[in-house]
């Protein structure tokens, strides 16, 4: 004798939705945008590495500041033209900026439709709420910094000592004593930068899948992150403070 | 203790709903939360007024039934605790709540607290399983299985499903749950013949149904009633670039 027990479903009815007309491809997910940002993130932060660098010649003096302006203009000549592994090194820098900020415009459009109806209490983070505002609205502030410090030290253009002056000229009348609220907004926008970078240099080695198991990833992320902080920021402020002239 | 709920009230999927102010008195501090909502629903019920539909199967903090956002925090503020196994100790006489159902778009409300979890399920079918010949059950020790990945595993598996990690996190995204499933399966030795396909089945059908991408805030793992790590999502990072290549 066989018994039949009558019961309902276990699970509510799962209904198959629409497959997609056209599969979304790598750089279509989630996924891919991520790795996206990573990867373009890593790019600039290895920029920003050398930048940081390079930046510390001001204290070895203005020779040897305008020399390595100079040298960084003829790398690799006669091999190389001139400027020529530094024009390319501009255009990686900027399909890297591109290709980041289109990620997170992606990533965003992504979110923002999957909550169309908000919560009624604020809600408290649970971690690190900060992060959230740092990366969008953090990564809208440096790339208007980017454009103001480019116009100021690369172009000359809002910098007292015009684009005709040396490097080290443009540098030390940039961030003159008495053009302090220079140095202050310098200081404020670099900043903001470490804190992004905080949050995101630990989050591309988890993007790529590399975190794992890694405990000590996000203390380093943190530790990098004030390193080229303090190291961007020595500049201007020992020219503010009269230390260098 | 006597309480003021403030309740998401919504009659069904098409209504807009609101949020509604009650009075529950005579609360003791040893109920669940949901013993409470249940004091509140046999009044409601003896006043004739509709009771407050919310879901909950097991009560003791193993289905993944269960789950409202309560004052802005999913499962309430108590850590790796369901929130049927939340008490009301841990609120204050007088104290005013705030009860909503998880917000996603994925997970639309189908009255008042309940919300309709089936893009899990769907998420699940795209890969969160292992193809096996069936027939008899084979000997426990016919496949060895190391013990770190039969931790990983089983550390991933004590996922329930419940949807906090979504209705935690800023972007909305299931990557949380998904990569506890992907890890669950993809750690063991039976997982590993799918374990590329199924990451990127499951990422796929994860951005299909709505949800959104991570950024990596951690909101998820700091609200899990379980516990399940970041790293899983790394793992799931990991296998999906993988599997993309």
């Amino acid at each position: 004798m066989t018994a039949i027990i009558e019961r309902g479903a276990a699970t509510a009815p799962v209904a198959q939705s629409e497959p997609p007309r056209r599969r979304p491809g790598f750089f279509g997910s989630s996924n891919g945008q991520k790795a996206v940002m990573a990867v373009t993130g890593a790019v600039l932060v290895l920029f920003l590495a050398g930048h940081m660098v390079g930046n510390l010649k001001t204290f070895a003096g203005a020779e040897a500041f305008n020399g390595y302006a100079a040298w960084l203009r003829e790398v690799g000549y006669p091999l190389l033209p001139k400027r020529g592994l530094l024009t390319l090194v501009e255009v990686v820098l900027l399909a890297a900026i591109v290709l980041h900020i289109w990620s997170a415009v992606a990533l965003a459009r992504r979110a923002r439709a999957a909550r169309p109806v908000k919560y009624a209490a604020r809600r408290k983070s649970q971690a690190g709420g900060y992060v959230v505002h740092v990366m969008r609205w953090g990564g809208l502030t440096v790339a208007l910094f980017v454009a103001y410090h480019l116009l100021d030290l690369t172009f000359g253009v809002a910098n007292p000592a015009g684009g005709a002056a040396s490097p080290y000229q443009r540098m030390v009348e940039g961030f003159a004593p008495g053009r302090w609220y220079v140095t202050v907004f310098y200081a404020v926008a670099v900043v903001m930068v470490g804190l992004h970078l905080r949050h995101g240099l630990w989050s591309a080695f988890q993007t790529l899948g590399l975190a794992r198991g890694r405990r000590g990833l996000q203390g380093a992320a943190g530790l990098l992150s004030a390193v080229l902080v303090l190291g961007f920021l020595s500049v201007p402020f020992a020219i503010m403070i009269g230390a260098v002239k | 203790m006597n309480l003021t709920l403030k309740i998401w009230r919504q009659p069904s999927p098409d209504d807009p709903g609101k949020m509604v102010k009650y009075h529950v008195k005579d609360v003791s501090p040893d109920m669940s939360f949901l013993e409470m909502l249940d004091v509140l629903n046999e009044g409601l019920i003896l006043a004739g007024d509709d009771p407050v539909a919310f879901d909950h199967d097991c009560r003791e903090g193993i289905c993944g039934m269960c789950g409202m956002v309560i004052n802005g925090v999913p499962h309430g503020e108590q850590k790796a605790t369901t929130t049927c196994q939340l008490h009301m100790r841990h609120f204050e006489d007088g104290a005013v709540v705030t009860i909503e159902p998880w917000r996603a778009a994925p997970f639309p409300v189908i009255k008042d607290l309940v919300v309709d979890r089936s893009s899990f399920d769907r998420i699940i079918q795209a890969g969160g399983f292992v193809s096996v010949p069936a027939g008899a059950a084979p000997d426990a020790h016919a496949v060895p299985v190391p013990k770190d990945d039969a931790d990983d595993a089983f550390d991933a598996a004590t996922c329930i499903g419940c949807g906090a990690c979504v209705a935690a996190c800023p972007n909305g995204s299931a990557s949380l749950f998904t990569a506890a499933k992907i890890t669950h399966l993809g750690s063991l030795p039976q997982g590993q013949p799918e374990r590329a396909s199924r990451a990127k089945a499951m990422v796929e059908r994860m951005d299909l149904e709505g949800f959104g991408g991570c950024t990596n805030t951690g909101e998820c793992t700091a609200v899990c009633p379980k516990g399940i790590s970041l790293d899983a999502i790394a793992r799931m990072n990991a296998d999906f670039l993988r599997a993309s290549r």
